[in-house]
């Protein structure tokens, strides 16, 4: 476990769920990411998730220019990239939520629903990182 | 305070929080979910944070909270959780970290991300039985 960084996991994902509560109290809306990015196709709701995900990308961009460390992974095959994206983006809105919405704040209101859909996409994920890494032998 | 500027405000404490922790990072992300490798339980830690956090936070503004639409835990929740898993596994992104690191334009992010909106509206057009 030479990667293990307990400090900066605790700390980001205390503002991740600073964040999630902020949202709620101010504007009344539940942080998840999928439905949020997939919901701004659908007016009138559309605006204020636009501004969300703006938020999102700001952070990025702010992050850079703050010379902060930016991992940036190299080669990996984009055939896969694109086939993860597809399942990420259908399973969310089949299941209903994703890491944002199940986890964090399903998780935060104790909802039955979301701890089996963490439960579900945490094994899944575990599954499919070990095929790729270790049967197919993709680089990751 | 203006409903799309606290939007904006919370979007961008949540990004910062995703590269704080690492979850922005598909490799870090990998480590963690790859169990039988060097496995760095970071990722659970920023779990753990947030759900703390958000434990406290939802209990204070439980009123706010919107109804759920859905209650039951049925096919359509698990099978769309473990397609969602699949897909997070393939390359380290899901919903929120692979938005933020668009901010990058790295070819992975760019397409992925293109990918998962094509995902979604997939799941749109296909007939619910």
């Amino acid at each position: 476990m030479h990667d293990f960084t307990p400090v900066s996991a605790l700390a980001g994902g205390a503002l991740i769920g600073l964040a999630s509560v902020w949202l709620l109290a101010a504007n009344g809306r539940i942080a998840g990411v999928s439905g949020i990015l997939h919901g701004i196709f659908s007016p009138p709701e559309a605006q204020w998730r636009a501004w969300f995900l703006s938020g999102l990308l700001l952070a990025g961009l702010a992050w850079q220019a703050a010379g902060a460390p930016v991992p940036l992974r190299e080669g990996f095959p984009i055939g896969w990239a694109a086939a993860a994206g597809l399942l990420v983006g259908f399973g969310t809105r089949m299941g209903g939520g994703c890491t944002s919405g199940h986890g964090v704040c399903g998780l935060g209101r104790l909802s039955a629903r979301s701890l089996v859909a963490v439960i579900v996409f945490m094994a899944s994920g575990m599954v499919a990182a070990y095929v790729m890494r270790h049967v197919l032998g993709v680089a990751s | 305070m203006n409903a799309l500027l606290s939007a904006l405000g919370a979007g961008f404490l949540f990004g910062i929080g995703l590269w704080v922790s690492g979850m922005a990072n598909p490799k870090k992300v990998l480590g963690f979910l790859d169990i039988t490798g060097d496995w760095d339980a970071s990722l659970m830690l920023v779990m753990g944070g947030a759900v703390a956090v958000t434990l406290v936070g939802f209990r204070i503004y439980k009123t706010k909270i919107p109804a759920p639409t859905l209650k039951d835990i049925d096919f359509p929740l698990v099978a769309g959780a473990a397609i969602f898993g699949a897909g997070w596994g393939i390359a380290g992104y899901c919903p929120g970290p692979a938005v933020t690191a668009l901010s990058t334009l790295s070819t992975e992010s760019v397409v992925f991300v293109i990918a998962m909106i094509a995902g979604g509206l997939l799941h749109k057009i296909i007939p619910k039985t």
